[in-house]
């Protein structure tokens, strides 16, 4: 670690939330000039390492230092002024105003009271124009007008226009081609060279490739690794993973195990998918993955009838199946777990069991009892509950309280009662705990050996790996390729990526 | 965690709602003045007819122009109806027919609508009261204070200070001057300040804006202080007609509704952060003109109120049928 | 870390939640206040006393129980008051002083009722507009249309058949001398509205539509149909006000105005949650009792009777205010 002096120097971070540890004792720096990777998986702590440099949390334990100087932020706001401007995947721009109106947010520059519009537009265009001549970004559009590259864009010349020291990218290519991937390499190098430290999220092997100076892995919430030159992908890698994969995951499944088709979707699309045509067996677990935005949750919520298909065929069980909303998909034996559950899935000011009995509830008549439905009575909830090992003081208490896991598998539980054909799972293990993970996968080959068709679309491809018998993936809303179990992480990015195609065949 | 590429497809579809208002203004024209025509009545057509439909809703507009700030900070206030009712009577009963009276008259309103406001905003930011209730709540509060005092009409309002109701300068209502001058300043404040900015910001995303350094307690509460001071200039305005203060003018007109609905016709959505004061002036033409339209056709009282409830829940299914988001 | 720690500090995150079950805080004050009035007047312990108050809270009370349904939906209902104006003046226009008419007239306005809380869901629903706007827009409407009806000028007084819900009692009864028809009323359209609430699929749905109405829907709710229940409920629950309310109060078109309001702050005083997910009918109604409870000592304490109004502003802040104190206190959302 020789050069200059770190812009940003944290040391021995902790945090925990509610009893887990979301960071341990988590050391991490990065030199003006300088890129600095910081890989991971899912919920491996990243993101909460970075809203404790932001000031968004406070650390437990650890110090933030700044050019040497430590800081305690109290408030974003802090963080903001000492130098660290942060780009989340959810832009924090107001689409109803304009580029340099978001540019000056909270801090434009008056005349007499009165914003000048002048300062405000030459110094917007200065800080455009530093990202290059290709950029035709005016500063009096709205933003809602600009594609998303372009909002990513105004995002890191208000980062710029901060004279922030420290810049942090979270998944930035995350919604972006690969066309406007180029652009934002570019302009990463370009705030390289005018000396920004940049801190870089990513678990795209490519893009540390290409950009980093330097890498570190966290794992579980503490740096597993850190390396200061670029390693190969691969190592890399190893280290994100790096356990026993042989218990985490469930086993696959067995080949008595599969039974007959289950779902034939033919053709299939609507305006974010196209020509869609796959199989699913009783029994098998289907992994769905692909980058974001290529379609996958849209396919799902196809099916579900939450966004409909518009064309195409699509048969359940030997019976059509194009759904209009969720409820005909539910009545004909479809389940989803959202990858929202805080949006989509829990009522949570309702109790567990409620949450548990929501389906079921739903189906029923309006007046009768919500003791006992047709399909589960509240004993038999409770047990169910238990069977899929849901830990609460009590289930009566509403599942706010919960932990990611306990609430994923309530969940779980609400579709157990009313024993679907097909279940989809969208991010199962999202926001959940590393230890709770496994319970989830296992639960996943309990239902398929029970019969049950599993969809599961995840943006975390070692999951999708571990745990799939059969792996499509998705790209630009069409099927890129199917592989079969035991394929390599390097074999799906390609096919994610556009790099190679194998398209499924259809039976 | 939303996928960028579903934020960016609402917002294309948003552009066409921001001429919503001009196309509504130009059918109401539309619509009066072919049935002036084929009624037969072209005096109704004339500059005269057009000030004098303009006239019919000062006080609507005024009330209007503050209720167009609450609601862009994702606020609203119910409470501006009996706020009206009060800064009338107030004004009227400390006048009570002395000239020299007329000044600390309009300043005890205004410092009403001052406390008012304060109290709203301080209730919504501070105790995190939901604004309608906390409005509502402050509404049923001014209520009571009023009807407890006064039961009809009190005060009496000298001739000097009818002026501001039925005074002319140049030709033209020196009301309808005050409510033109009260839209640019509205305009000014929202288009060309830093807390105009704040205004928009805050109401966007109380989190972004709170993220960029903006104390949006202290918009929210401002917003709040413009708001009740206009309704206590419609108070004023209206005791000024009335030529005296009527504890019951506010909610008579249904001031607080029709304020919300002209707003939202005027394409300022309810959510917060889009729209503005020209917008809400499109929607104060449009109901004046609706209740020429009315007029002309001899509709009477009753009926009118039938059709104006209906008229106001469509005006806003409008704009909401639209939008995929559940409401409750 | 295992499991088990995670499962340990949920257990502690409320410690004494199990061993002492929560008591509503509305039925203490409830308490407090009944026995503050029997100290300022004794005569409220004898039958007579107690009787009258709770008749004369019945229309309220059946009113808090019918807006829980729409507010635990997440939504509001500001028509009830013109629904009971409308039922009235309606009623008083279709008798015509003809005693006979009673049962259809009593018909036709439960039809009128479902009919207004069907537009009411249906607006809500599909059209999408705030149900405090589409509410309150019915007001106007209501209110406008019980004017066009009436003429303007409702006349005097109901026949005595359509009077008995509201003004009759029972008389002979042992113990307590007489039972008011309204208390009969109350205490069925009570049970009948605390058992679809709290024991029924429906109710169940309610909390999870006005909780989280996406997840409700991705979880296979019928959430449009569920609100339209809501909201004829509630406007059931105006007609059956506005019946006992003619009984005891003049034919007039203001004789609703206020109690959308006060329904409420009733339902706010019983704990529940604005914006949908948590309620109950029996909080509401004890909360519609508290409320009465404070009017009747305001009457005690000689205040004049718009102090009332200011008062009701000040426990409606005031309750919500008290609420979301507890909430964030308890760790919520």
């Amino acid at each position: 670690m020789s050069g200059p002096a770190p812009a940003i120097e944290m040391r021995g971070i902790s945090k925990s939330f509610t009893g887990v540890k979301a960071l341990r004792d988590v050391g991490f720096d990065c030199a003006p000039g300088e890129v600095h990777a910081l890989a991971g998986e899912n919920g491996a702590g990243k993101s909460t390492l970075m809203k404790v440099l932001s000031g968004v949390y406070r650390p437990d334990a650890g110090t933030i230092a700044i050019n040497g100087i430590e800081h305690h932020f109290k408030h974003p706001m802090d963080a903001l002024q000492a130098g660290i401007s942060i780009i989340y995947q959810e832009f924090s721009l107001l689409p109803e105003r304009t580029v340099a109106q978001n540019i000056f947010l909270g801090r434009e520059p008056t005349r007499y009271g009165i914003v000048d519009q002048k300062v405000m537009d030459i110094e917007a265009r200065r800080v455009i124009a530093l990202f290059g001549p290709s950029h035709h970004i005016k500063p009096d559009t709205v933003v809602s007008d600009l594609d998303v590259a372009s909002q990513q864009l105004v995002e890191i010349a208000k980062a710029v226009s901060l004279n922030a020291k420290v810049i942090v990218m979270d998944e930035p290519t995350a919604a972006l081609n690969d066309a406007e991937c180029e652009v934002l390499f570019d302009l990463v190098e370009t705030l390289k060279k005018s000396g920004v430290a940049v801190i870089y999220i990513t678990h795209r092997m490519r893009e540390i490739t290409r950009l980093a100076d330097r890498v570190t892995v966290l794992k579980d919430g503490a740096v597993a690794v850190s390396f200061d030159a670029v390693p190969a992908p691969d190592v890399i890698v190893h280290a994100m993973v790096g356990r026993d994969i042989g218990d985490y995951y469930a086993p696959a499944a067995l080949q008595e195990e599969i039974g007959l088709t289950m779902l034939a979707v033919r053709g299939a699309g609507n305006d974010r998918l196209n020509d869609i045509s796959f199989d699913l067996r009783a029994g098998e677990i289907a992994g769905f993955a692909g980058l974001q935005g290529a379609g996958r949750v849209a396919l799902a919520m196809a099916l579900f009838g939450a966004s409909p298909f518009t064309r195409g065929e699509v048969s359940l069980a030997g019976r059509p199946a194009l759904f209009r909303n969720p409820r005909e998909a539910i009545r004909a034996g479809i389940g989803l777990l959202p990858g929202d559950r805080k949006a989509e899935a829990l009522v949570l000011m309702q109790s567990v069991s409620d949450n548990g009995m929501l389906t079921a509830r739903s189906l029923s008549p309006v007046t009768g009892s919500d003791r006992k439905t047709p399909f589960v009575s509240d004993q038999e909830m409770n047990r169910l509950l238990e069977q899929v090992d849901v830990r609460a003081a009590d289930y009566a208490h509403e599942i706010k309280n919960l932990s990611g896991g306990n609430q994923q598998k309530a969940i779980v539980a609400r579709w157990l009662a009313l024993n679907p054909k097909l279940l989809i799972f969208i991010e199962p293990t999202r926001g959940i705990d590393v230890n709770a993970k496994a319970g989830i996968y296992h639960l996943m080959r309990d239902l398929a050996r029970k019969g049950t068709a599993i969809m599961m679309v995840s943006s975390d491809l070692p999951e999708v790996l571990g745990t799939a018998d059969r792996i499509f993936v998705m790209r630009s809303g069409e099927l890129a390729g199917e592989f079969p179990r035991g394929v390599s992480e390097a074999q799906v990015m390609l096919a994610a990526t556009g790099e190679i195609t194998t398209k499924p065949e259809a039976a | 965690m939303i996928s960028l590429a579903n934020l960016a497809r609402p917002f294309a579809r948003e552009r066409m709602e921001r001429q919503a208002p001009a196309f509504l203004l130009a059918a109401a024209i539309m619509i009066y003045a072919v049935t002036a025509l084929s009624l037969g009545l072209t005096r109704f057509l004339t500059p005269e007819a057009a000030i004098s439909i303009l006239n019919r809703s000062i006080a609507l507009g005024m009330t209007a122009a503050g209720q167009t700030f609450a609601i862009l900070v994702a606020s609203i206030d119910l409470s501006v109806a009996h706020l009206i009712s009060a800064s009338a009577v107030l004004a009227s009963v400390i006048m009570n027919g002395e000239p020299s009276m007329i000044i600390p008259a309009i300043l005890a309103s205004m410092t009403l609508g001052v406390v008012v406001g304060t109290l709203n905003g301080l209730l919504i930011t501070k105790l995190e009261v939901n604004p309608l209730i906390a409005t509502l709540g402050m509404s049923l509060v001014i209520q009571g204070c009023l009807a407890s005092f006064y039961t009809s009409f009190s005060g009496r309002v000298p001739s000097e200070f009818q002026f501001f109701a039925y005074g002319e300068v140049s030709g033209l209502p020196f009301s309808l001057l005050v409510l033109i001058a009260l839209v640019l300043l509205a305009w000014l404040l929202l288009r060309f300040t830093r807390f105009g900015s704040n205004i928009y910001s805050v109401g966007g995303n109380r989190d972004t804006a709170r993220a960029a350094g903006i104390k949006t307690a202290r918009v929210v509460v401002a917003a709040h202080i413009i708001c009740s001071l206009c309704a206590a200039l419609a108070g004023l305005y209206l005791a000024s007609r009335l030529k005296s203060g009527s504890p019951w003018i506010g909610s008579e007109g249904a001031y607080d509704l029709e304020s919300i609905a002209v707003v939202v016709i005027g394409g300022t959505v309810l959510s917060g952060g889009r729209g503005g004061i020209w917008g809400t002036t499109a929607g104060v033409v449009i109901f004046s003109l609706i209740d020429s339209i009315f007029n002309l056709a001899g509709i009477d009282a009753f009926a009118k109120q039938v059709m104006r409830g209906i008229i106001i829940v469509a005006a806003v299914a409008f704009y909401a049928v639209r939008s995929k988001r559940m409401v409750a | 870390m295992t499991e088990k720690t995670v499962e340990m500090t949920e257990a502690s995150l409320f410690p004494g939640k199990r061993r002492l079950p929560q008591v509503n805080p509305v039925y203490f004050v409830l308490a407090a206040l009944l026995c503050a009035i029997a100290l300022s007047n004794p005569n409220f312990l004898e039958p007579p006393g107690y009787l009258n108050f709770l008749k004369r809270a019945a229309p309220l009370a059946i009113l808090a129980a019918g807006q829980i349904y729409v507010i635990v939906s997440g939504g509001f209902d500001l028509s009830v008051g013109s629904v009971i104006t409308l039922t009235v003046v309606g009623s008083s226009m279709l008798l015509d002083n003809n005693d006979d008419a009673t049962w259809w007239v009593i018909l036709v306005m439960f039809a009128i009722g479902a009919a207004v809380g069907l537009i009411n869901g249906l607006v809500v629903s599909y059209l999408r507009v705030p149900s405090l706007i589409a509410t309150l827009g019915m007001m106007i409407t209501l209110n406008g249309a019980a004017f066009m009806w009436s003429s303007g000028s409702p006349r005097g007084y109901l026949p005595d058949t359509f009077r008995f819900f509201g003004r009759y009692n029972i008389k002979g009864m042992p113990l307590i001398q007489f039972l008011p028809v309204a208390l009969i009323v109350l205490v069925v359209v009570g049970i009948a509205l605390f058992w679809l609430m709290h024991r029924t699929n429906l109710g169940r749905l309610l909390h999870a539509i006005g909780d989280n109405p996406r997840a409700a829907q991705m979880s296979g709710v019928p959430v449009e149909r569920i609100r339209i229940f809501a909201f004829v409920i509630s406007s059931l629950s105006g007609v059956t006000a506005g019946i006992l309310l003619g009984g005891f109060a003049g034919v007039s078109t203001d004789v609703g105005t206020g109690y959308e309001l006060q329904a409420i702050t009733a339902t706010v005083i019983g704990g529940a949650q604005l914006l949908g997910g948590r309620g109950s009918v029996p909080a509401s109604i004890a909360g519609a009792l508290t409320l009465a409870a404070i009017f009747t000592l305001l009457n005690f304490i000689g205040l004049p009777k718009p102090t009332r109004d200011v008062v009701q502003g000040l426990i409606l802040i005031v309750a919500v205010v008290l609420a979301t104190y507890r909430r964030n206190r308890a760790g919520g959302r």
